[in-house]
This record gives C-alpha cells, structure tokens and sequence, in this order.
C-alpha cells in the first residue's frame, strides 16, 4: 500500500491540511484505491504547505501546496505513481522531497527527523535514531554526560546563549534530596517557531533530552512550561508522554537502569514575562509570574526552592544527538564560538518563509533572500527584526553579518531564539519603536520601576516624537529613558526593550522626523 | 457557591478544587481546568479555592488577574484572537485588527451582541511564516485578510 503524507503541524493546518488529508482518503476511496496516509510533521517549506508527500522505494516525493480542490487532478494524474510522466507533468510537482535545494542545502540536527516520522509514533521515532543518545547515556556517569554537554559548547537556544554545559554542572554538584528539569516552552517571541515545531513534529526528542538532563543531574521530576496559545502541541506532547511512559522510556526504572525521570506539562497562561527563567519557576508553583533576583541561581535555588535545570525546547532537543553522535560531531559546525548549528524561522514578510536549520556563520542576506527570497510584496527589504520583541532592528547595510552570537553582540544586535521578521519599505519604524514600549506595558510584571513605568513613558514619549513635540528635548528624553531601562531593569524585558527602540531610532532617524545629523547627537 | 452557577457547574469545580488540592503548584492546572469546563473562573469560587489550596483569597486574586489568559466572567461562544505582535503587523495585521473590529461591532475583550464571539488581541501564535494569523477558538489560520476570517466566522460560528 502506498504512503502518502500530510503534515498535522498546526501551521501547514493553518493553511487547510487537515481539509487536504480528508479529500485526498475520500479520493482515493471513490477511485478504490488503497492508500495509507500517515500525518507526519511539517518539513518547514511553509509557502508549499500542505505539503503531500508520495513515498516511493526511490524516495519520497512532494507536491505542493495541495488544497482540497487539486485533490481530484493529482489523482487524474496518478500521482501515487509519482514518478510517472502524469505525475510529474502536474503543476504541483516538486520532485524528490531530499532533492529540494531549501532542505538539501540545510544541516539538519537538532530538526533531523522533523517533517520526516508521525510525531506519536515511538516506533518511527526508534526506526530512526531515537532513544540512541538515551542508551549512550544510561552507561555514562552523570559527570560523564554534562562533559559531554559542555564539550560540544550547546549554549542556551533559548535567547541568552549562556553554556547549557555549565548550567547542568552546577545543578549536577548541588547536594539535595529533590532536583528538576524545567523545559521553557512558553516561546512567545514574535517570528519563532522553532520549539512549537519540536513539540508537534518531533516531541520524542525533548522527552528524550530531558530525560537525559534528569538522569545526568540525578532529577526525578520534569516539567514542560508549555505556552496557552499552543494547543495542538500540548495534545502532541501529553500523547507521546503517555506512549513513552507505557513502553518504559518515562516513568520508574527507564528501560531496566534502574533510573527514574517523571514528565509533565503545565499550561502557561499568556504572560510573555514568564518566558524569563525565574518567572517561570514562580509561574509553575502556582504564583504571579513576577521576576526573582538572582542570585540565587534557579540552578542552586530553582523549583520549589530544588536545584533546577531550565532550559530551553531546543537546547533539550539537542541533547540526544550530542549524546549519541559525539561532543566533537556536534562541536564541528559552526564559528567561532556559536557551535553546532541554530535552527532559523524566517517570518514576516518574506516570500518564502519556515525552518532553516544552519551551522552557525550563514549570513542574514542568504536567509532573506537565497532561502526566504526576498519579500513576500516585492518591495525591497527595509528592516528586520531578529531575537524576537526585544531584538535590535536591522538595516540593509548590516545583512551580512554572520549568525553568530558574538558578531550580532558587535553590532548592538541579538540572536535570541533565531527568528527572523522581515519589514518592507512600507514599514514605519517609529511605529515599530512604540509598539516596543506598549508591548513591555502590556507585559511587564511589574516588578521593577523602569521596566513598568519606563514602558508608559516610553509610548507617552515616542507620542510626542511622532507628533513633532520639542524634537530634540524628546529624543534626548527617549534616550535618557532608554538607557535607565538598560541598566536598570531586572529582567531582559525592560532590559532589552531598547534594543528594537534605539536600533529604530538609529538606522532610520528619518522615520522620527530627524536627519541622520540629528538623530547622531 | 454562587447562585449563578449551575448545580452541574459547581459540581465541576469542586471535583477539580479536590483534584488539585495536593498538587504541587496546582493552582494554575487548577484555573485551567475550570476555566476549560465553564469558560471562566467566577470570582464567588476564590474562597473555596484558597481553603483547598491554603492560600490567602488575595493570593487567587493575583494570580487569575495576572495571567492574560484567565478571565472572571463568561464571554461570547466563540473566541477570535487576532496575533498584533511584528511578524503579522509586517503582512498587514494592523488593516486586519481594524477591519474586523468594524464588521463585528466590537473592539478588543468584547463580544459581539449575538453572544457568538468574543475578540481578543493574542501576541504570537507561533504561525509567523503565514502572518496574518488569528485564532478561532482552538485552530490557528495563516495568511488571513478580513474576507476570509469573516468566511470563517460564517463556517464554525453560523454554520
């Protein structure tokens, strides 16, 4: 019988998968033929979904974007036999999945079987690597294991890009009688996907990662901080949880090492603020998501007060590979000291948008236009926001710098979670620099005066900029402003605000009403 | 409990109140599992809710009104969240926000005056690649325009 495939990922749904995958069994039924349609998760070509894929001894082959009423003409054109002449005389014809240039060109780790397997689906899921770095790891010590973390130099996907390694060792040497593992999945940046992705197309692989984490530290208890506005993932999760726990890979006594690592995912509540660490914590025991002071560490002083990892979706996703290819295998790719590689979400306004997942060192001009190409309108690119609501805005003149953590440091820029927005012409900026503010408003938790007050002033401000009110007394006041929020705040969302402000202001003064002169004093 | 609530309702609560009693920082699972069940958290259930959970009725106070995502009073049939944040504003969500907003009669955190749905503003949905996106009850849509999410409400909310 044959396979055919139609992502579940919630964003090839978005596009009307879930009415393609029905047309396509009512098809085949009506022509009485026999097909087996498997949901796997979405192989990142998001301007092609629905992606249906036809799985043939030579490979899998795509068309795309298939909806419900091209349906009917695939089959016309027999397109299970999909290297027939018919087939690929169809207009939606893609060829070979593995040949498409977007995905052949990318260095699929962490995302290595994403788009690939049914993410529910343990067999698929051990048929292709899974539960590999799991088994390296119950015959390593758990110093062994965080070597291993800290040898292939992973840093923190989520944003701050601190050594996972490090984290990991500090919570491995504190003595207590109950530690955790903490997975940050309330990705609430603006232009990511990338964990939302792992938990729907590939969730084995953070189970995996975590449960990795919990016997390297000696962490009974794991918990997955899953944003509300991600549903389809949080059924995906809870259901391969369920599988994993049944066949021994969670639960008491991990495939007989007598090891014991427990999972369960929390619902956030829509607070972006809790996506910062301690937030989090605070979220998870049943509290306000205001911001802790560090120190103590959450490694030292974290969940209920425990030694607690928090890492990010990615960075736990990452962990099975390192453990079963090898520290160095994962430490020769990238630059510098980005190792291994960044999963990248191109967004925004961008003809094709999705999941690129590179050695650190490409640069944001090939994303934006070899992979992206170039804008969805066919206005030039005028600016792109990178890192999420509190990345540095990016002029043309700086696309090529090269994704690493340390060259974006140089220009003022973040990295963050690895999405990308892109902006055309018709942007305005200044705009963009009050969203900022009224986004912190809307946010913030109030801890802090800069972050909560700042965030006010800063749209009464930037009101005043806008409407020509004593221009260079307000600009001056913006950046007074600014920086009190940078070295004042307590977290990275007062922190960083100025960031997409100040770059704003900076790359297009035009847009605050000054000239370049101007906006340099 | 509140008169309001029906026999069935407070029967829910409690069960879920007992049910979360002992878990360890259960009092947002607990909100969650309310709120999934009648669609709100009615403040009459703080006190019982801090009794069970031995937290301060002002403690359950902060904690629903902190969160974006709880609310204390019913709202329409269906829920329509439109994404604001950078990644749909660069495809237009702004044009989109307006535009729907005057063909429904609403603004943000209102519902329309058939009771059919409630509008919210949502910052990310995680579907960034096919911005404009918006919600409807629990199923994200790309690449919307006001046409076709008002197509949509026809289909799941009308239909």
């Amino acid at each position: 019988m044959v396979k055919v495939y139609v992502p579940i990922d919630s964003t090839a749904l978005s596009l009307g998968a879930e009415r393609t995958a029905k047309a396509i069994v009512a098809e085949a039924q009506a022509r009485g033929i026999d097909i087996q349609l498997i949901r796997n998760g979405s192989r990142g070509l998001f301007w092609l979904e629905p992606l249906v894929e036809v799985e043939l001894a030579e490979g899998r082959v795509a068309f795309g974007p298939v909806q419900p009423k091209d349906v009917a003409s695939l089959f016309d054109a027999n397109f299970i036999n999909a290297l027939s002449d018919s087939a690929k005389g169809h207009p939606l014809y893609l060829g070979l999945t593995e040949e498409l240039a977007w995905l052949k060109t990318q260095q699929r780790l962490t995302f290595t079987r994403v788009g690939i397997t049914d993410p529910v689906s343990l067999e698929d899921y051990l048929a292709h690597d899974g539960y590999k770095g799991l088994k390296n790891a119950l015959a390593l010590s758990g110093a062994d294991i965080v070597k291993a973390v800290t040898d292939s130099g992973l840093r923190g996907r989520g944003g701050a890009a601190f050594p996972t390694g490090i984290k990991w060792n500090t919570v491995l040497n504190a003595p207590a009688e109950q530690k955790y593992v903490v997975c940050n999945a309330d990705e609430g940046d603006s232009g990511t996907y990338s964990d939302r992705m792992i938990m729907e197309d590939d969730p084995f692989v953070l189970i995996e990662g975590m449960t990795i984490a919990g016997i390297a530290v000696g962490a009974t208890q794991g918990y997955i901080y899953l944003r509300s506005e991600y549903p389809h993932a949080l059924k995906t999760l809870n259901e391969a949880i369920r599988r994993a726990n049944i066949a021994g890979y969670l639960g008491e006594n991990i495939q007989g090492s007598g090891k014991t690592f427990h999972l369960e995912v929390r619902r956030a509540a829509g607070a972006y603020v809790c996506g910062e660490e301690t937030s989090l914590l605070e979220s998870l025991e049943g509290k306000r998501g205001l911001v802790r002071f560090k120190p103590p560490l959450p490694a030292i002083e974290g969940l209920f007060g425990k030694p607690t990892i928090v890492n990010n979706v990615i960075s736990l996703a990452t962990v099975p590979i390192i453990l079963d290819k090898g520290a160095q295998y994962y430490a020769d790719y990238g630059m510098g000291r980005s190792r291994g590689t960044l999963p990248i979400q191109l967004a925004g306004n961008l003809k094709q948008t999705g999941l690129v997942e590179l050695a650190f060192g490409a640069t944001l001009r090939e994303l934006l236009y070899d992979y992206g190409g170039g804008s969805a309108s066919g206005k030039p690119i005028r600016a792109v926001q990178v890192g999420g609501p509190l990345g540095a805005y990016l002029p043309e003149s700086q696309f090529d710098t090269p994704l690493d953590y340390e060259e974006f440091g140089k220009i003022w820029a973040v990295l963050g979670h690895g999405g990308i927005v892109a902006f055309d012409e018709t942007a305005d900026m200044a705009k963009m620099a009050r969203y900022a503010f009224e986004f912190c408003a809307i946010e913030s938790c109030g801890k802090c005066t800069p972050c909560r007050i700042g965030s006010t002033r800063g749209v009464e401000v930037m009101d005043k900029i806008v409407a020509g009110k004593n221009h260079p007394q307000n600009v001056q006041l913006l950046r007074d402003l600014s920086d009190t929020m940078l070295n004042g705040s307590l977290c990275a969302l007062g922190g960083m605000t100025p960031y997409p402000v100040l770059s704003a202001l900076n790359h297009f003064p035009e847009d605050f009403g000054l000239s370049n002169k101007e906006a340099a004093a | 409990m509140d008169h309001l609530l029906s026999q069935e309702q407070q029967t829910l609560i409690k069960a879920h109140i007992q049910a979360h009693q002992h878990v360890p920082g259960g009092l947002m699972p607990l909100l969650h599992a309310i709120q999934d069940d009648i669609g709100y958290v009615p403040e009459i259930i703080y006190p019982d809710i801090s009794k069970a959970l031995a937290l301060s009725v002002a403690e359950v106070h902060g904690v629903v009104s902190f969160y974006h995502h709880f609310r204390t009073h019913p709202i329409g049939k269906h829920v329509l969240q439109i994404c604001r944040a950078e990644s749909c504003q660069a495809m237009g969500s702004e044009k989109l926000e307006t535009e729907l907003k005057s063909r429904l009669g609403v603004d943000y955190h209102q519902t329309t005056q058939d009771g059919k749905v409630t509008l919210l503003p949502v910052y990310c949905l995680g579907n960034c690649g096919c911005s404009p996106a918006v919600m409807l009850n629990d199923e994200v849509y790309g690449r919307m325009n006001s046409e076709k999410v008002s197509e949509l409400i026809a289909e799941v909310c009308h239909g």
